[in-house]
C-alpha cells in the first residue's frame, strides 16, 4: 500500500525533486545593529549560493542607506530582552553607544565589514539596492541622501513586480 | 567517495571537493571548471586559485571580504570570473575544502 505522505511531496517518477531558490528579496524596515546585519548578511549569502538577492529600505530601514547615519547604527539596550541587562542598566547615559561600540568592535574581529564596506560588497556581487517612496518623503529624504549604489527610491508595488516569477521569496526583516 | 576525473580516480567527498589535495593539479582544475560551469581558465582566473590555495595551505578562514582585499581581484571581477557562486567554484576547482563562512 502506497504511503500517501510521500504522494505530497512533489516529485518527478517517484524522485523528490529539491527546486534551488531562484531570488530573495529583502525588507529591511528597522535601524538597529542586528537587524541591517542580518539583512545584509542574508543577501550577501544569497548571492554567494548563486540566487539573486535585492532589498528595499524602507521606514527605519533607510537610516542603514542614508549617507550621515549609516556608519552610526546602534543597538537598543532598552526594550531588548537579548542584551539580556536589566532596564534601569540599558537606560544610563552612554550605555547605547557603549554596547553599539562593543557590538562593533566584536562583528570586526570576525571580520565583518563596516556598513559602507558591506554596502559595497553587496553592490559589487550584484545585490540591488531601492528605497521606499512613501518613507523616503515622510522622512524628506531624496536619492542624494542615500549610498551612491541605491539604485532608485520605488513603491511596495513597483518592488512586488520585480520579485515576479518562480522561485522567488520575500523576507521581511 | 572517488570520481573518474580525466582518466584519473580522484577521492572527492559528496558535494565534489577534492578530500585529499595531493592530488590536485591543473588538468583537473581545467576539468572541474569545464564542469562547474566557469569555462576555460585564464592567467586571473589561475591568480585566484594560488590565492585561495595559499589561504587555504596557511590555515586562513577565506571570507568574500578577504577576496575583494586580496590585491589579486575585486569582488565584481571576481563573480565575473566564476559566476553563480564564487567562493564555492574557485575553492572545488583550487582542490580546497567549501569555505565554511557567513561572509
Amino acid at each position: 500500500m502506497e504511503d500517501l505522505l510521500i504522494k505530497d511531496t512533489p516529485s518527478i517518477n517517484g524522485v523528490d525533486t529539491k527546486e534551488p531558490i531562484k531570488k530573495m528579496c529583502f525588507i529591511l524596515s528597522k535601524a538597529g545593529i542586528e537587524s541591517v546585519y542580518a539583512c545584509f548578511i542574508m543577501a550577501n549569502g544569497a548571492r554567494m549560493e548563486g540566487i539573486e538577492a535585492e532589498i528595499f529600505f524602507t521606514f527605519f530601514g533607510l537610516d542603514a542607506v542614508h549617507k550621515k547615519r549609516l556608519e552610526h547604527l546602534h543597538i537598543a539596550t532598552v526594550g531588548n530582552p537579548g542584551m539580556h541587562i536589566p532596564t534601569f542598566l540599558g537606560g544610563l547615559p552612554g550605555m547605547e553607544s557603549y554596547a553599539s561600540r562593543m557590538m562593533k568592535k566584536q562583528m570586526d574581529a570576525m571580520d565583518l565589514p563596516t556598513i559602507h564596506e558591506f554596502l559595497d560588497i553587496l553592490t559589487a556581487s550584484g545585490v540591488t539596492l531601492h528605497g521606499c517612496k512613501l518613507a523616503a518623503e515622510m522622512f524628506k529624504i531624496n536619492k542624494d541622501d542615500l549610498y551612491e549604489g541605491v539604485e532608485d527610491i520605488i513603491t511596495i508595488g513597483d518592488f512586488y513586480q520585480r520579485a515576479a516569477g518562480e522561485g522567488t521569496h520575500i523576507v521581511f526583516v | 567517495m572517488e570520481k573518474l576525473i580525466n582518466g584519473a580516480t580522484i577521492k572527492v567527498n559528496d558535494e565534489g571537493y577534492l578530500t585529499d589535495f595531493t592530488q590536485w593539479n591543473k588538468t583537473i582544475a581545467e576539468e572541474i571548471a569545464k564542469q562547474e560551469g566557469v569555462g576555460t581558465l585564464d592567467t586571473k582566473h589561475w591568480a585566484v586559485i594560488s590565492f585561495l590555495q595559499e589561504q587555504h595551505k596557511n590555515n586562513t578562514p577565506i571570507t568574500i571580504r578577504k577576496v575583494g582585499s586580496s590585491g589579486v581581484t575585486d569582488i565584481k571581477e571576481f563573480y565575473a570570473l566564476f559566476p553563480n557562486g564564487p567562493l564555492k567554484k574557485a575553492s572545488k576547482i583550487a582542490g580546497i575544502p567549501k569555505p565554511v563562512s557567513c561572509i
